[in-house]
């Protein structure tokens, strides 16, 4: 967060295997960003990231030589300031919860338009968490599948709250964070935060039904 | 009236019946037949003059107009002339057939024609004048009694000596149907061939039985075995050589009484299920009381606590009877109502829409052609292999695969990306497969009118309700502004919901995007 230029605009890596993807976002990016490196495949993507320090990746979950799961295991250890964006056509539920346990802040499907993009990016660099729809509908559907907290575990990491679920329910309806929050007249800073709270039990939590829940799970 | 009116209703060979309406006096103007002379239910000399005179010999005999026309010829001839006086077309029609069997009561001496044609008449059951097979409609009309007289009395007669439990079927099988000159016991004597096929079948199923029951040491179901396959196999005759209306007078209005509406055959198995348990329940009860009871003393309770239950039956009958016809004639209206309504939405949803979309991509007529053909498929489909247009849920058994379909179609067709999210999933039944036709419906509706090119999908299943939310962010529009008769919304969303218990909202602003929000209730629970 702190590699932000003083101008704002933030640093961005792109890893992503299809060139013309990687044009396009650079496109749409446009000058509101300063993109500082690509890179199509796992082991390369590591070691520039490495190297030259963005503020955010915006990262292809699939990507030859280990996913983008093996990217976040090569920066995060090193580099835990380094904000990662998962950006997929695929919309495999395992894929998803995978890069987000990982340690990416969000998720986003590449039918996004350009500003929704930006915004996206810019949200991340702040530290904050962004979920797409279709990540919303995920992690309900997996936290929804837990039930019960188990004992010995802790029932705050494996439950949502009830606040935190009205939100996410919105997000997957469609609604910007800005309409969240006028429909539950509450700030946007406020979902915000629910949302990251939410990331945070997402990564955090020792269910290992949230790993068996992605990985048994067939949809889409 | 004038006669040129009445000349279509004589077609009907019971156009003599008829012809003594207040509507048709002016015939026998001149006074000499005069309302009150005439009985309420038209005495008619015969039912089915045509009929008869081809086909039967002996009932020509029964008819004194029938052999003897001349007499009546110049009243028939005036009245032919006022006839062609008033109209000439009429003339040639009614020349044929009517003023000479007309005759007799419309410008004879009344009385005295009028009795002999009643006495004279053939006995014949009613079609239309019926509770069961129209044996006392018959009677009522032959007689002049009131048909509600003779019901009283046959159920009476019943009830006090039992008889009448054996006559009425009997007078069912022999007294033909009015328009017709055989009965059905003839026509089930006669019937040689549907004979064999019952004793084919049922000889040996009585062999096997009795072979059975004498090998398991019960002879005296073996005993019983003879005259029940007899019973069966003469129903069965009967049933085949019953006439189609009768057949269907038995569907339409017995069967829903007897709780055996559905026409598949889960509901017949089900009701001779029901007959054959009452029956071995029945027989259960009168060996019980018939047992431990030597002398039939002790059967004069039973006998008492029966009529009274009969008598019940007798002032009530009616009247229930008349309850239930209601309570089915109003079911029916209602399922009517809603096939209706249903036809409707599929219209609706399929051929108004490729009209719609016809329109828009009328410079392009690739297109064009496209959206006709998938349409004329669709409809054929419909039409011929009952498909429901427009449906998505009729290739899929659960909602997340259901709506799948639903944004492969709404993509192919519209043009426009359908981002879904879905929670859950579960097994589709009628309800949410109605509760995805709207969601289609409304996706669609986006696609048309938002002017944006994508629209998201979110289906959460929960436990006792799946919700199901369509949003796109075009212009939006303003609820209130929609009248309630818009059908797009009103019937193929809302009223399809309704139909199942579901709900629908429409959240729109203008310039906002619109979100509808469907709910609907899930039969089949989780645990």
């Amino acid at each position: 967060m702190t590699g932000t230029e003083p101008g704002g605009r933030p640093r961005i890596f792109l890893v992503e295997d299809h060139a013309v993807f990687r044009a396009g976002v650079r496109a749409e990016l446009g000058d509101a960003v300063d993109v500082v490196g690509e890179a199509d495949e796992a082991a390369a993507a590591v070691e520039l990231i490495n190297e030259r320090l963005p503020d955010v990746v915006l990262l292809d979950v699939h990507l030859p030589g280990g996913g983008g799961h093996a990217v976040l295991g090569g920066v995060l250890p090193h580099h835990p300031e380094v904000q990662f964006l998962a950006l997929s056509v695929s919309d495999a539920p395992e894929d998803v919860i995978d890069v987000i346990r990982a340690g990416a802040r969000g998720y986003i499907t590449k039918t996004i338009s350009g500003p929704e993009l930006l915004q996206a990016v810019y949200r991340v660099a702040a530290g904050d968490a962004v979920f797409s729809p279709r990540l919303a509908g995920f992690v309900l559907d997996a936290f929804a599948q837990i039930g019960a907290p188990a004992q010995g575990l802790d029932p705050e990491l494996d439950q949502l709250s009830p606040r935190e679920r009205e939100v996410l329910r919105l997000i997957a309806r469609g609604y910007t964070y800005k309409e969240v929050g006028r429909d539950l007249s509450i700030s946007a800073k406020t979902v915000e935060s629910h949302v990251s709270s939410v990331l945070r039990k997402l990564q955090l939590s020792t269910r290992h039904e949230l790993t068996r829940w992605a990985t048994d799970r067939r949809l889409v | 009236m004038s006669l040129i009116a009445r000349g279509p209703q004589r077609r009907d060979h019971r156009g003599i019946e008829e012809a003594p309406e207040p509507g048709t006096r002016p015939l026998t103007d001149g006074g000499r037949l005069t309302g009150p002379s005439l009985p309420a239910p038209p005495p008619a000399p015969a039912p089915a003059p045509g009929v008869e005179i081809n086909g039967n010999g002996a009932a020509n005999v029964t008819r004194p107009e029938g052999p003897a026309p001349p007499p009546w010829d110049p009243p028939g001839a005036v009245f032919g002339r006022r006839t062609a006086n008033r109209g000439q077309g009429h003339w040639s029609h009614s020349h044929g057939q009517g003023p000479r069997r007309r005759g007799p009561w419309s410008e004879g001496d009344d009385g005295h024609h009028h009795h002999v044609g009643r006495k004279l008449r053939a006995l014949r059951r009613s079609p239309d004048n019926r509770v069961l097979g129209g044996v006392c409609g018959g009677i009522s009309r032959t007689t002049g009694i009131d048909a509600m007289w003779v019901r009283i009395g046959f159920v009476l007669v019943a009830v006090a000596s039992g008889v009448m439990v054996l006559a009425y079927p009997l007078a069912w099988l022999l007294i033909p149907m009015e328009g017709q000159t055989d009965n059905i016991y003839s026509r089930a004597v006669g019937d040689r061939r549907g004979m064999r096929t019952i004793a084919a079948i049922l000889v040996p199923l009585l062999i096997a039985t009795q072979f059975i029951t004498s090998s398991l040491h019960v002879s005296f179901v073996g005993f019983l075995g003879w005259p029940a396959f007899l019973a069966v196999g003469v129903v069965i005759l009967i049933w085949r050589n019953a006439d189609q209306s009768e057949k269907a007078f038995i569907d339409n209005d017995v069967m829903p009484l007897l709780g055996a509406d559905t026409h598949d055959g889960k509901g017949r198995r089900w009701l001779v299920a029901r007959i054959v348990a009452g029956l071995l329940i029945g027989a259960g009860g009168i060996a019980l009381l018939v047992e431990g009871h030597t002398t039939v003393a002790a059967l004069r309770p039973v006998g008492g606590a029966a009529l009274v239950i009969a008598a019940s039956v007798v002032i009530f009958g009616p009247w229930w009877l008349s309850l239930l016809r209601d309570l089915i004639a109003e079911r029916q209206a209602r399922a009517l109502a809603e096939e209706r309504a249903q036809m409707a939405a599929h219209v609706h949803d399929s051929v108004l829409q490729t009209l719609a979309l016809i329109q828009r991509a009328s410079d392009d007529p690739q297109q064009v052609v496209r959206l006709a053909r998938s349409q004329e498929r669709e409809l054929r489909a419909w039409l011929f292999e009952g498909r429901h247009p427009g449906a998505i849920g009729e290739d899929a058994s659960m909602l997340a695969e259901g709506i799948g379909l639903l944004q492969r179609q709404v993509e192919a067709d519209h043009g426009i990306a359908v981002q879904v999210v879905m929670v859950g999933d579960c097994q589709l039944d009628e309800a949410l497969r109605a509760l995805l036709d709207a969601a289609r419906e409304a996706t669609v509706n986006a696609a048309k009118w938002s002017g944006e090119d994508q629209v998201s999908v979110y289906a959460e299943v929960e436990a006792d309700t799946v919700m199901l939310y369509v949003r796109d962010r075009g212009h939006g529009f303003d609820p209130a502004a929609v009248p309630e008769d818009r059908r797009g919304i009103s019937q193929s969303i809302r009223a399809r919901v309704a139909r199942f218990g579901g709900s629908a909202v429409v959240r729109s602003a203008p310039g906002e995007g619109a979100e509808v929000q469907l709910c609907m209730p899930r039969r089949e629970r989780v645990k």
